[in-house]
């Protein structure tokens, strides 16, 4: 059978091709010249016309640290229990006042959804997701930050998305 | 001075093949990111800018990383004709280029040396011809691939390209009968001594040639051979590596070429305008260099159009593409021809020189070709546009009612006067 090509009727009046070719040449012209709109990462980063990452952004995690430069975590146990992909390892220990403190707080950043629970369930506000993506690692197990390095992160943590404000104000 | 010759010619040659070799392929190279960066800019976007300065140095990774990468040989392949076919397409693309004089000739203690690597007699016919075996290296690597989208592509290259070929030839049948001539040497003298670049006298030449070159070529709109959205790559789907890349320097080599041949037919070649000093003896380095500018400012200039237009246009339908190449440019050459006959025959008749004079009564009836051959081909409407013509339309249907009914009101008048 034979191939039929569709023809649309249009209307012959209001057809130009010439015109159209010329317009369209000179749009792509004039759109030599303008602004571009890329931004060059490594360099401009996220200054670069308004193109900032959200407040509510949830990256890396970080550890708040009080005034004597120790862990905010009272090693409660309640970021590892309501932790839904399991990647928060806590052992508490106990000092000789009776306070508690974490032994080992260990976060497998490759295990971590990003979900934000730990930081909305911390009693202390000591463990938080931050605003930061940049985490290239050598190393599969660079990718699970002992208590050491998630206090030495100084990146700003998130605001996570408050439901009694849902729109950030 | 004397034309160069003996063993100086020998010698004189194989440094000109070197240097037009080289150069003619670094001009691809960057040409490639040219067209990157154009694109980007076009889309408001930098394009590649990251290796070297201005991301000149792109080409280089490019082209390296083509080195390295595996060459692939698809079992279902025909092996002898997947292996060739890039070859085919290759050599043709770099041949055409042998013949283009790009500057004034260069004086040596030898003799005088012509920027040309052959002045054949035979002229742009060579180039018609060659450019012409290209298409066998396309629809070789379509049929040998025994892939289906790598097929259609070559069946659309051939289809397309010998169907523009036949208006590409008829537009420079005009040209050979106003300058009597076929070696390119000649046509860029005769352009100087007239004072006239052939655009003026043969415009509507120059726009068949002009159109039927992106045909030739396979660039957009015209590049379904390889319609990315359609058929993968077209006919180098199954190519990878060196071989992927013979294909595009292929195309890149033939943009060069078809924009050279432009310049040198219809803009004078390395004539540089409003001057004279520049055409004749005695020739010195200093002309060589000036002509030379000239001619690749020209060339620069059509191989930008090459992108332009590529990132304005989109790609025809196969149907629409044949209609224009058979049903349009086709019968225009053909009257176009012999109109030029007619006036070149009237001309004579008439006793006027070829000069400015004949030019311009040249260039006079290819303004009239020209506006009708848009009036037909832009649906009889000229720059008219889109835009306002609905509107005229309306109000002219409108007066076409109320004069019919005033026609038919005189006429109940007159029957009831009766």
């Amino acid at each position: 059978m034979a191939i039929t090509v569709k023809t649309v009727r249009r209307p012959v009046d209001d057809t130009s091709y010439v015109r159209a070719t010329l317009k369209g040449l000179s749009l792509t012209f004039k759109h030599l010249f303008q602004k571009k709109w890329t931004m060059q990462y490594p360099e401009e980063k996220d200054a670069h016309q308004g193109w900032q990452i959200s407040p509510r952004w949830r990256g890396t995690h970080r550890m708040a640290v009080d005034e004597n430069g120790k862990a905010k975590c009272v090693a409660c146990g309640l970021c590892p229990q309501v932790c839904p992909s399991n990647c928060i390892k806590l052992i508490p220990g106990e000092d000789e006042q009776g306070n508690r403190y974490p032994l080992v707080f260990e976060i497998d950043e490759f295990r971590c959804i990003f979900c934000g629970y730990c930081q909305e369930v911390c009693p202390e506000e000591a463990i938080h997701v931050g605003v930061h993506y940049e985490n290239s690692e050598y190393s599969r197990s660079g990718f699970v930050y002992d208590l050491e390095r998630l206090m030495k992160q100084s990146h700003p943590v998130s605001t996570l998305w408050d439901p009694a404000d849902p729109k950030g104000q | 001075m004397n034309a160069i010759s003996g063993d100086a010619f020998l010698v004189a040659s194989s440094i000109k093949v070197l240097v037009i070799f080289t150069m003619l392929m670094v001009l691809i190279a960057l040409w490639t990111l040219v067209e990157r960066r154009v694109c980007g800019f076009i889309q408001n976007r930098l394009g590649p800018n990251r290796v070297g300065p201005l991301g000149l140095l792109q080409p280089a990774a490019d082209g390296l990383k083509n080195f390295f990468k595996e060459e692939t040989l698809p079992p279902f392949a025909d092996r002898g004709l997947f292996m060739l076919a890039p070859m085919m397409a290759f050599v043709p693309a770099l041949l055409t280029f042998a013949i283009i004089p790009m500057a004034a000739p260069v004086p040596t203690p030898w003799g005088l040396v012509g920027t040309e690597i052959a002045d054949l007699p035979v002229g742009f016919l060579f180039i018609l011809a060659v450019s012409s075996l290209g298409v066998y290296g396309i629809a070789l690597a379509g049929w040998s691939s025994n892939n289906k989208y790598a097929l259609l592509g070559g069946l659309r290259a051939a289809a397309q390209m010998i169907s523009y070929e036949i208006a590409m030839g008829l537009s420079l049948v005009a040209l050979l009968v106003l300058s009597g001539n076929i070696t390119l040497n000649a046509i860029v003298a005769q352009q100087q001594a007239s004072h006239t670049w052939y655009i003026v006298p043969l415009f509507v030449a120059f726009f068949l040639f002009l159109v039927s070159a992106f045909a030739e070529t396979n660039r957009l709109p015209f590049d379904l051979p390889e319609a990315e959205a359609e058929l993968v790559a077209g006919y180098h789907t199954e190519y990878s590596a060196m071989k992927f890349s013979m294909f595009y320097i292929a195309e890149y080599s033939n943009m060069v070429t078809a924009s050279a041949l432009i310049t040198t037919l219809f803009l004078g070649g390395w004539d540089i305008p409003f001057t004279q000093w520049d055409n004749a003896a005695p020739w010195t380095l200093g002309k060589t260099f000036a002509t030379f500018a000239a001619f690749w400012s020209k060339t620069l200039f059509f191989m930008f159009l090459y992108v332009w237009v590529r990132w304005t246009l989109p790609r025809f339908r196969f149907d629409q593409l044949m209609d224009l190449g058979w049903k349009v440019m086709l019968p225009v050459a053909l009257v176009y021809v012999m109109v030029i006959a007619t006036v070149v025959a009237v001309l004579e008749v008439a006793a006027v020189r070829i000069g400015p004079l004949y030019m311009w009564i040249l260039g006079a009836v290819n303004l009239v070709i020209a506006v009708l051959f848009f009036w037909v081909f832009d649906r009889r409407r000229l720059i008219g546009g889109a835009g306002g013509s609905r509107a005229r339309r309306v109000w002219r249907a409108e007066a076409e009612r109320t004069i019919a009914a005033e026609h038919d009101a005189a006429l109940e008048r007159a029957a009831q006067g009766d």
